[in-house]
C-alpha cells in the first residue's frame, strides 16, 4: 500500500479522543433526552466512532461530507462546533441550523457538512452531485458519503453506485454496517450479505475493513482517498461495526440478544484503541482520565451554551423556504467561489 | 405590423437552453436521452453537437440518481438543468425533490440554497395513456420550497428559463406535450419575462376563466365562442403555479364576478381547487355566481382517443359549464 499515514502517539491520542468525544457528547445527550430538553429522534452512534473518526482524519477543508441521521459522530469528527451541535439538538437559534433540523439533520456550510439525512439512502444522489459539481469545475474536492447496510436495499443505492463509476466520480462510499437496519437483521433484508461485492459488480474499487479499529479504518481511507485524488473514480468502504445501544430511543430491541450485543462490547472501538496503546506504552497513566475531564470540560460549556440560547422568533418560521440568495456561494473558498 | 420569427414551443424551449448554455458556463443539461437522441420530445436535438457530452449529459435510467445528483451539484456550485421524461417518470424522483431539494434550505437553516431547474413534460391528448399522461403540476404546487412554472406561451417557454435559473430556489418547469408543436410568431417586442405574475390573456367583463399550461389554448377557444354570442370571458393564465398570483385572479374576478377554473389535474384536491378556495375566502362577497370547475375525469387517463378527449377538459366543457354559470343554455 502506497498510502502512509502517520501512526505517531499525538496521532493516535488524537484519534482515541475523537471517539471518546462523541462517546461522552452522545452520553450527555441521553441524560438530556431523559430530561425532555432534546426530544424528537435520537440516533446514537455508540460503538461506531472508530468509523467516522477514522474516515474523516484523511479529509480535507474542501471535502464534502454527506450523512445519515445517525451523525453526531460525524458532525463532531468533521469539526462543527459542539455548542452550535448541542445548541441544535436543544432547538435554538444558536444550533447549525436553528432549531429547524435537530438531531437527524445537522448541517454546516462552512465544514461542507450537507446532512444529516434522514430518508435512507437519500444522501447518496446529492453526494454524486456535488462530485460532479466539483468534477465538473476542475476542484481536487472529493464527497465522502457515508450510510448504513439498510441503504443497500434502496434503489437509490444501485442508482448512485452506478452512476458514480460510469462518470467516475470523485466520491468515498462509506457503509457503515452495523448490520441491522433498525430490527431487520442484514441476512433477512439481503440476498447478497457480502456488501462490498455489490460495489464491485458496478466495477467500483470496494473493500471491506474491521469497524471497531480506527487505526485499520484510517488506512483503509487514506488508500481509498489517494486513489480517488489521481482521479480514479469512486471507492468504496464497507466498515464493519455494531451499535450497541437501541435504534433509537424507542427501541427495545426485541431482535437481537443480550449475549450478542455484549460480545461486540468486547471490541468496543475505544477500548481497542486504549488497551493497545497503554500496551504499547502510548497511552500514559492517568492521560486518558485527562483527556475525559477535557472532553467533559468542552461538553458542559456546550450545553451551558446551549441552554442559555434562544429561540427562533416565531415570526421567522417560514423564513428560508423560498431563499434569497445562494449563501454557501458567499463562503470564502466556498462551493462556488 | 408584427415581424416575429415564425417558430413552434418545442423550438422555444431548445432555444431556451442554448441561450443559458452559451451565457453561463455553471449551466448544463441533464436527463435522459437529452444528448444523442436529442430529447424524448426533441426538445434538445442538436445542442450535444454545439456543446459537448460534458454539458449536454445524458444519463441512466435512474431518475432519483440523477435529480438528485442534480440538487447536489446546484449546491456545489453549478447551474443544472434536469430533464425528466415525463411527469410520471418524476414520481421516481420524488424524494430527491421533496425530501432534499424543498427541503434543505430551510432544514438547514438557510445555510444552503438549490438553484436548480428541473424540466418535465407533463398532460394528456395524445394517447400515451395512464402512466405518460396525466397533470400533477397540482402536487408540485402543494409543496413549500419549490417554485412551480407553465409556460403556455411561445415567450414563456423562451424567456422563462433565464430567470428560473437565476433563481436561488429549486423551479420545477411543466411544458405541456399538446403545446410543442404549437407555431406561431415570437413577439419580437419581448426579451424577458417574469415569473411571479399570472398573465390575462384575453380581457372581458362577464366571467373569468382561470387556466394554464396546456388548456390555455382550449380556454382560449372557448372565450372565443362564448364572444360569438355576446358573453365576453376573461382568460387568466396563472403561468406561475406556485406561489401562485393571487392578487391577478382575485381582480379579474372582482371585476367579472364569476370564475370558472380550467385544470388538467383531477379534480379532487387539485390546484383548481385550491384557486376557488383562495376565491372563496377573499372575494366570496364579489361573487354573483358559485364557482364552477372544469378539470379531468377522475380516471386514470385511458388510451382510446374518444375515452382521453372526454376524459380531458374540453372547449366544449368549458362552454358549458360558463353556460350553467350565467343560466344560459343547456
Amino acid at each position: 500500500m502506497s498510502a502512509k499515514i502517520r501512526l505517531d502517539r499525538p496521532r493516535l491520542l488524537e484519534l482515541l479522543r475523537g471517539m471518546i468525544r462523541i462517546r461522552r457528547f452522545e452520553a450527555k445527550c441521553v441524560e438530556l433526552y431523559q430530561a425532555q430538553k432534546i426530544r424528537g429522534f435520537l440516533h446514537l452512534y455508540d460503538g461506531e466512532e472508530a468509523v467516522s473518526v477514522g474516515v474523516l482524519a484523511v479529509l480535507r477543508p474542501e471535502d464534502w461530507v454527506v450523512a445519515t441521521y445517525r451523525e453526531h459522530g460525524q458532525a463532531l469528527a468533521r469539526g462543527i462546533s459542539m455548542r452550535s451541535l448541542m445548541a441544535e439538538m436543544l432547538g435554538k437559534r444558536e444550533g447549525c441550523c436553528r432549531g429547524r433540523g435537530g438531531s437527524m439533520h445537522i448541517f454546516d456550510a462552512q465544514t461542507r457538512f450537507l446532512g444529516g439525512n434522514a430518508i435512507v439512502g437519500g444522501g447518496l444522489p446529492l453526494a454524486v452531485g456535488t462530485a460532479l459539481a466539483d468534477k465538473m469545475q476542475g476542484r481536487p474536492a472529493l464527497t465522502c458519503c457515508f450510510f448504513g447496510e439498510g441503504a443497500v436495499d434502496e434503489g437509490e443505492f444501485h442508482e448512485c453506485m452506478n452512476l458514480a463509476e460510469l462518470w467516475r466520480l470523485p466520491v468515498l462510499f462509506v457503509c457503515e454496517n452495523n448490520l441491522y437496519a433498525m430490527g431487520t437483521p442484514i441476512e433477512i433484508a439481503e440476498a447478497e450479505t457480502d456488501i462490498a461485492k455489490k460495489a464491485r459488480c458496478y466495477r467500483m474499487p470496494a473493500e471491506a475493513v474491521d469497524g471497531m479499529d480506527v487505526v485499520a479504518v484510517e488506512a483503509a481511507a487514506a488508500r481509498a482517498v489517494e486513489r480517488i485524488r489521481a482521479g480514479e473514480g469512486p471507492y468504496f468502504l464497507e466498515c464493519r461495526t455494531y451499535r450497541f445501544r437501541a435504534h433509537s430511543m424507542f427501541d427495545a430491541q426485541l431482535y437481537r440478544s443480550k449475549e450478542e450485543v455484549e460480545a461486540w462490547r468486547r471490541r468496543d472501538p475505544i477500548e481497542l484503541l486504549a488497551r493497545w496503546m497503554s500496551e504499547n506504552g502510548l497511552l500514559h497513566p492517568g492521560e486518558r482520565e485527562r483527556m475525559e475531564a477535557e472532553i467533559d470540560r468542552e461538553i458542559d460549556d456546550a450545553v451551558a451554551y446551549a441552554e442559555a440560547g434562544t429561540l427562533e422568533p416565531v415570526e421567522e418560521l417560514e423564513r428560508f423556504v423560498l431563499m434569497d440568495e445562494v449563501p454557501q456561494e458567499r463562503i470564502p473558498g466556498g462551493a462556488g467561489a | 405590423m408584427s415581424t416575429g420569427v415564425r417558430t413552434t414551443y418545442r423550438e422555444c424551449c431548445k432555444q431556451a437552453i442554448r441561450a443559458a448554455l452559451l451565457a453561463d458556463p455553471r449551466v448544463f443539461l441533464m436527463g435522459e436521452d437529452v444528448g444523442r437522441y436529442g430529447g424524448c420530445y426533441a426538445v434538445s436535438k442538436g445542442l450535444l453537437e454545439e456543446f459537448g457530452p460534458e454539458r449536454i449529459r445524458d444519463t441512466p435510467l435512474s431518475e432519483s440518481a440523477f435529480v438528485g445528483a442534480g440538487i447536489g451539484a446546484a449546491i456545489a456550485g453549478m447551474r443544472p438543468i434536469v430533464e425528466i421524461m415525463t411527469v410520471n417518470f418524476s414520481l421516481l424522483a420524488l424524494d430527491q425533490i421533496l425530501n432534499n431539494a424543498a427541503t434543505i434550505p430551510h432544514m438547514s437553516g438557510g445555510q444552503f440554497a438549490i438553484p436548480l431547474v428541473i424540466r418535465m413534460a407533463t398532460g394528456g391528448g395524445r394517447q400515451l395513456a395512464a402512466q405518460h399522461s396525466h397533470s400533477l403540476e397540482g402536487w408540485y404546487a402543494h409543496i413549500p420550497g419549490l417554485k412551480i412554472l407553465a409556460p403556455a406561451t411561445l415567450e414563456d417557454a423562451r424567456y422563462m428559463l433565464a430567470p428560473a435559473l437565476l433563481d436561488p430556489n429549486p423551479v420545477i418547469i411543466f411544458e405541456h406535450i399538446m403545446l410543442y408543436n404549437m407555431e406561431g410568431e415570437l413577439d419580437p417586442s419581448v426579451s424577458s419575462v417574469d415569473i411571479e405574475k399570472a398573465a390575462v390573456r384575453r380581457p372581458g367583463r362577464d366571467v373569468t376563466l382561470v387556466t394554464y399550461g396546456g388548456s390555455l389554448p382550449k380556454t382560449l377557444e372557448a372565450a372565443r365562442e362564448l364572444a360569438g354570442e355576446g358573453i365576453e370571458a376573461e382568460v387568466v393564465d396563472l403561468r406561475v403555479l406556485r406561489p401562485l398570483d393571487e392578487e391577478t385572479i382575485l381582480a379579474s374576478v372582482r371585476r367579472t364576478r364569476r370564475a370558472v377554473i380550467v385544470d388538467e389535474g383531477w379534480c379532487s384536491g387539485s390546484l383548481a381547487a385550491e384557486i376557488g378556495m383562495r376565491i372563496a375566502e377573499k372575494a366570496f362577497f364579489d361573487l354573483d355566481a358559485p364557482l364552477r370547475r372544469v378539470c379531468s375525469r377522475e380516471v386514470p387517463m385511458p388510451y382510446a382517443a374518444h375515452l382521453e378527449q372526454a376524459a380531458l377538459p374540453s372547449r366544449e366543457r368549458i362552454v358549458a359549464a360558463v353556460h350553467e354559470l350565467l343560466g344560459r343554455g343547456g
